[in-house]
């Protein structure tokens, strides 16, 4: 019986094609207006490793002065000093840790046709690759013996493996940065979380830094900090030392703890730690240690910006308005339809069949608005790309989950839409019609 | 078959309430074609609809093959008049997207009938009616007679006891009506019952009994409606 109202459904949208077709764009347009935005909104809010957010937890410790919190009302900083992060990674108390910085500086190619350009550098340990499951085209992180002496030692991208060495496996393969030479180890593969949520203070949805590099590289070769620095105090001596070894935060640091065993344990550490380094005078404020899983992070964070919530609760309401006009014309489709209606009703016909079948008309029209819908929206997330540029490239992909979604919304939206126009149609007295055709 | 007792209808609106049948009493036999004639607004139409189960009723009671159906559900009306009966109308009704064999094919999709024996049964009405070699037609495609052809073949299709016709051949010329006519008298023949309302004193007369209503009510029975149907054609 479903194939036959299907094929009724069909017919009765060739009859009237102009209604039918109004119908479709109505819906169409709201569905594109509304997936547009709340493709933006999924893709900010998303947890880009999901099955691993429960183990790997953000690090905050409350270094800030006695007088004003770090952020209001009674937060710590987002970042760490570096002589914390060095104590943390140092006691090695977690399953993994990663401290971690932004750094950058210039690249020279070995290839002499390759002009020297800018790279962002992400400076940090090598469990930071196992952690966060980063995927390699060629090669690995480096060990942790690298991490201790300073090994010259870098991983690239994929896009600027291309670039050095035309996307050839660069394993062992020399490159200068910052005026010292490096060794490949290894190349990333695709790997673009969205947002970057390892580090939210520098550019949340930005690409990851193009080279990676041992953290205790930034005392020797006194790499410069990038990104977000604060300091609740100026630092006490002049110099590169002098800024590390102040209380300006720079620093993220991530650990892996796998059950809520090692995450009791790891906050007593904190506590301790915190408390041992009140003895020598810093950390004036009470116990204030944080530790965010991934989700909790992004959260805290709130990553999905004002603007883009306003514009999808705008989009839904625009969504609102064109089923409002879809229930204008359905109406207007259904009850031309009563002399039908009340035929079918004569032979035969009960409320439910005649339910199911304009639901099923409905729910054709609905679909077909959601594929045409889904087509807006990728011209709509194609314009926003065009105006915010690198920015929104990443935010502006429609995935599969996104296209599912708009076809459902646009089938439940239009259903529930069609409710009134098929009660209506349902109700139709068969008497009423079937002498005045 | 069918028997009506004291049926009223009462057509109810905030100024005026309007009786359109008062204590109707009839019953028609298997194998019966009767003729309902009267004036325009005597009930004519209203009892046809209160037969076919497609209109409610004020009081009395209705039992038709012997069950009463005064109270029953409206899903319950929809199966007796899907099974037991079989509608003919003065405009054809037929559906102008669907071919001839898919509109003949309307009731019996609400039956539960096999795709095979739905296909024997349409084309074997569409047989009955002399339509078979067009049943990709659409009724846009025929004349006023072979489309009412194809509402009966619909009618007939899902093998009703009983065959409800209001006016069917009201839109029709005289040649085609009585082409109507005989196909009507020839489906009786072969016993099905028939109640056929129209203004035609001489389709009247082919019936094999005659009812005249006048003011919601059977006034009279055979021999003075014919009485009733000359003063109309007269008038």
């Amino acid at each position: 019986m479903m194939s036959y109202y299907f094929r009724l459904a069909l017919i009765s949208m060739r009859r009237n094609p102009v209604l039918s077709t109004l119908m479709v764009l109505a819906i169409a347009l709201g569905i594109g207006a509304c997936m547009t935005t709340i493709t933006v909104n999924y893709l900010m809010s998303n947890n880009p490793i999901k099955h691993k957010s429960d183990v790997l937890f953000h690090v905050q410790l409350d270094n800030w002065g006695p007088y004003e919190a770090a952020v209001d009302p009674n937060d710590p900083p987002y970042q760490m000093t570096w002589t914390d992060v060095n104590n943390l990674q140092k006691s090695e108390r977690a399953y993994r840790q990663a401290a971690m910085a932004k750094s950058g500086g210039v690249v020279v190619p070995t290839d002499p046709n390759v002009k020297p350009f800018q790279a962002g550098y992400r400076l940090t340990y090598g469990d930071f690759f196992t952690m966060f499951d980063v995927p390699f085209l060629y090669g690995s992180g480096w060990d942790s013996e690298a991490d201790s002496n300073g090994r010259h030692v870098v991983v690239l991208t994929k896009e600027i493996n291309e670039t050095l060495f035309g996307g050839k496996n660069s394993i062992g393969q020399n490159v200068t940065l910052s005026g010292e030479i490096f060794t490949v180890v290894g190349v990333i593969d695709e790997w673009h979380p969205i947002p970057k949520f390892y580090d939210l203070n520098n550019d949340d949805f930005g690409r990851p830094s193009e080279l990676f590099m041992p953290l205790s590289l930034k005392l020797s070769m006194k790499l410069p900090s990038w990104g977000n620095v604060n300091c609740w105090k100026s630092p006490e001596e002049d110099g590169f030392e002098g800024f590390l070894n102040s209380e300006c935060v720079n620093f993220q640091f991530w650990v892996e703890l796998n059950n809520p065993g090692e995450r009791a344990d790891y906050a007593q550490f904190l506590d301790n730690y915190v408390n041992q380094q009140k003895t020598f005078g810093r950390f004036p404020r009470p116990l204030n240690n944080r530790m965010n899983n991934v989700q909790q992070w992004l959260e805290y964070n709130e990553v999905v910006a004002d603007d883009a919530q306003i514009m999808m609760w705008l989009s839904l309401m625009f969504l609102v308005v064109c089923l409002l006009n879809t229930i204008g014309l359905m109406l207007s489709k259904f009850m031309g339809k009563s002399s039908e209606i009340g035929l079918r009703r004569a032979v035969g016909a009960t409320k439910k069949d005649l339910f199911i079948q304009h639901t099923v008309e409905t729910a054709c029209i609905g679909i077909a608005g959601g594929i045409v819908g889904l087509g807006l929206s990728f011209f709509g997330l194609q314009g926003l790309r065009a105006l915010y540029g690198e920015f929104a490239d990443k935010l502006t992909s429609l995935d599969m989950n996104m296209a599912i979604l708009a076809i459902l919304l646009s089938l439940v939206a239009t259903i529930i839409a069609g409710l009134y126009p098929t009660w209506r149609a349902c109700s139709i007295a068969p008497a009423s019609q079937l002498k005045s055709q | 078959m069918l028997k009506m007792e004291n049926i009223t209808k009462v057509y109810r609106t905030d100024m005026v309430e309007t009786h359109a049948l008062r204590e109707f009493n009839l019953e028609v036999n298997e194998g019966d074609f009767v003729a309902v004639t009267g004036p325009s607004g005597s009930g004519k139409t209203t009892f046809l609809n209160i037969a076919g189960l497609l209109e409610t009723y004020s009081a009395g009671r209705y039992f038709l093959d012997g069950n009463d159906v005064s109270g029953i559900s409206d899903s319950a009306r929809s199966r007796v008049r899907n099974e037991k009966i079989g509608f003919i109308f003065q405009g054809f009704n037929l559906i102008p997207d669907l071919n001839l064999f898919d509109n003949v094919d309307v009731p019996l999709r609400y039956r539960g009938f096999s795709n095979k024996e739905r296909k024997e049964r349409i084309e074997h009405s569409l047989d009955t009616v002399g339509l078979a070699n067009r049943m990709k037609h659409l009724p846009a495609q025929l004349s006023g007679g072979q489309q009412q052809r194809v509402a009966i073949a619909r009618a007939l299709a899902g093998s009703p006891r009983f065959l409800l016709a209001d006016e069917p051949t009201g839109n029709l010329d005289s040649k085609m009506a009585n082409s109507v006519m005989e196909l009507l008298q020839d489906i009786n023949a072969k016993g099905t019952t028939i109640v056929m309302v129209t203004h035609d004193p001489g389709l009247a007369a082919q019936a094999k009994r005659n009812i005249y209503v006048r003011d919601g009510k059977v006034s009279e029975l055979h021999e003075v409606s014919l009485q009733a149907t000359k003063e109309v054609v007269n008038a």
